[in-house]
């Protein structure tokens, strides 16, 4: 597969880079657009990026492998995140994330970011999304869903079918 | 009566107010911003005359606002440190990095209203002479970024930010950068060196205090999100004005995040420490109590790395008595007053104002557990007693909430947690130690009698040998 970054984003990233003084900067904002354009951060994109910033390969690779919202693997069409960080965890989290395992048919007990064999769902558990408040809450794509029952569960899973 | 004092969100929650420029302008927005630019500067009794700049520096330390953050650290000495002298560029950075479990009081102010911090900034970096900004704002804020960019693009439109601010020959931009999910971006240092483009390793001090060495190495502020709303009313109002709001050495307002075992959950902006923590819990105009049948247990009140408080504390505290001398009063947990000084003398602390409540049915152990995993999964894995120990911490409190435990669990978490306070190069260390210190001494016997009671189902079921048990995630 060829690796071509289209006219307009690269425009988009290239005035990214006129916000810092230093290029080196831009590489955290250029991960976000480049995987939120090819769902995930492949080799050829972390080494684009490098080559863009006048970076070693190294110093993208590091970010990709460091902050957890990127991944280097596609994952599901949604992305259901479930905050499982004390306050959503006692207004019921667990239960909320073995709900969408089950039916979605995937192991409630992995400790990883899991995903349907139709790659429509990916459902995680996600430190605090600070919205304690009303808990529990789920981040489904870049939607927050607050005080989510089972009910609301099965409406978020309805919405990705 | 406690009630709610809404000086930040005074108008966020109003039906009908949106997060755009006209709206802010219709509430009075930026009239601030241009009167302090226009201000003549002040003379001094003793003849020295301020800059309009360095009037509104001291009005912020004379406000006695202190850092919303965590620290509680006085904002206008924080902005004292700055080295001027350096010739380098000075830069300032919101930190809306808001990730303390618990709190989710900037995440109100950052979607509600995103002009109120674009004039707390441009105002501070104006009185500090800041031309480069950046908002640095979680990545699990999308929506949050979005509002943010469309509010300072309507900002550079409007001649509030930009080239020749309002005429006065100020130039100021002000960027969004985005984390993307790591806790330890809320720290500083690690926030200064992911802004840089790198892993959040946070950075030693000394020699790296960001007022002297910060972002590329040059003086740097970082302020958060609230902190940065209150320096735009400390210049609607005048310091003393703001000080006048909450208590002595406490001012101003502060947004408190309320979660876990209340009736009403939310956030209610008070005047610091004119509302107690019992209040915060039971009292009609915030919390409403706990769920029908169910006693007070615990209350961690600073956010999850705070020292936790347990139902029916007391605390010895000073207090100024009718002869004005200071002598120490009995305070039970509930009657402290939600401020920075009071939890400080309880052994905990405000930190970024996020009170957590847990009744009768809870498990401490439980709840550790989760913390703890959320302190093992945060790491950012520079320093080894921290990397190691968060996460002997949380396998050890996985066998305990997996049946798997021991009675000595209790004291081996806590030899841990104190191997690694104080052993770190930021306050990470801490905060994933306090929380394990403070709950496993206050709530000792609930941590051996589980370890006790896992010892005994065993032995009953006759001994399970290692290659059994269900392996911990961490393994």
């Amino acid at each position: 597969m060829s690796f071509t970054i289209p006219k307009n984003l690269e425009a988009e990233l290239d005035e990214l880079v006129t916000h810092y003084p230093v290029k080196r900067s831009a590489s955290l904002m250029f991960l976000h657009a480049l995987q939120e354009h090819f769902g995930f951060i492949s080799n050829e994109a972390a080494e684009w990026t490098a080559g863009k910033l006048g970076l070693q390969p190294i110093h993208i690779y590091e970010l990709v492998t460091f902050y957890p919202m990127f991944r280097q693997k596609p994952i599901g069409k949604t992305q259901v995140k479930v905050c499982r960080t004390l306050s959503c965890a006692l207004a019921g989290a667990a239960e909320i994330r073995e709900h969408f395992c089950r039916k979605l048919g995937l192991d409630s007990h992995a400790h990883v970011p899991q995903t349907t064999p139709d790659g429509r769902f990916t459902v995680e558990f996600v430190e605090c999304l600070a919205a304690c408040g009303s808990a529990p809450v789920v981040l489904v794509n870049e939607s927050l869903h607050e005080r989510v029952g089972k009910g609301q569960a099965d409406e978020i899973l309805a919405l990705g079918k | 009566m406690p009630q709610e004092f809404k000086l930040i969100l005074k108008h966020a929650d109003e039906p009908g107010y949106t997060p755009d420029m006209g709206c802010y302008l219709k509430h009075g927005g930026y009239e601030t911003l241009k009167k302090a630019l226009q201000a003549p500067g002040r003379d001094l009794p003793d003849g020295k005359k301020l800059s309009p700049q360095e009037a509104l520096r001291e009005d912020v330390k004379a406000s006695g606002l202190r850092g919303r953050g965590g620290a509680g650290f006085s904002a206008g000495l924080k902005w004292s440190f700055v080295d001027r002298r350096s010739g380098k560029p000075i830069y300032l950075i919101c930190n809306a990095d808001e990730s303390e479990p618990g709190t989710f009081k900037d995440r109100q102010i950052l979607h509600k209203d995103p002009h109120q911090l674009i004039e707390g900034m441009v105002l501070s970096c104006w009185a500090n002479d800041v031309k480069l900004a950046y908002i640095y704002i979680r990545g699990e804020f999308p929506e949050g970024a979005r509002l943010l960019n469309r509010a300072l693009a309507e900002a550079r439109a409007k001649g509030f930010l930009g080239k020749n601010i309002l005429g006065t020959g100020y130039d100021l931009d002000i960027w969004v950068h985005r984390g993307a999910g790591a806790y330890i971006c809320g720290e500083e240092t690690g926030l200064i060196e992911s802004l840089e483009g790198k892993r959040a390793y946070p950075r030693i001090k000394p020699p790296y205090f960001p007022a002297i060495l910060g972002l590329y190495l040059c003086p740097t502020i970082v302020n958060n999100v609230e902190t940065l709303c209150h320096v735009k009313h400390i210049a609607a109002m005048g310091p003393a004005e703001f000080a006048r709001l909450g208590t002595p050495n406490n001012t101003g307002t502060r947004i408190v995040s309320l979660s876990g075992d209340v009736q009403r959950p939310g956030y209610f902006e008070v005047e610091v420490g004119k509302v107690t923590i019992g209040e915060l819990i039971f009292h009609e105009n915030f919390g409403r109590g706990l769920r029908p049948g169910r006693q007070l247990k615990a209350v961690i009140p600073g956010g999850s790395s705070s020292k936790v408080l347990k139902a029916g504390e007391v605390f010895q505290l000073k207090r100024k008595g009718a002869d004005g001398q200071m002598a120490p009063v009995e305070v039970p947990m509930l009657d402290l007053p939600y401020d920075f000084d009071s939890l400080q003398s309880a052994g905990t602390m405000s930190g970024s104002g996020a009170v957590i409540v847990m009744d009768d049915s809870r498990s401490m152990v439980d709840a550790l557990a989760n913390l703890s995993e959320f302190y093992a999964h945060e790491s950012c894995g520079q320093c080894t007693p921290c990397r190691e120990g968060a996460l002997w911490m949380a396998k050890g409190l996985h066998r305990l909430t997996h049946g798997d435990g021991r009675k000595e669990d209790a004291a081996y978490l806590a030899h841990i947690a104190q191997n690694i306070q104080g052993r770190t190069i930021c306050a990470f260390g801490e905060a994933a130690a306090w929380p394990v210190l403070s709950f496993v001494k206050k709530f000792r016997e609930e941590f051996e009698a589980r370890g006790e009671a896992d010892v005994a189902a065993r032995a009953a079921a006759g001994s399970v040998p290692d290659s059994n048990r269900k392996p911990s995630p961490h393994a």
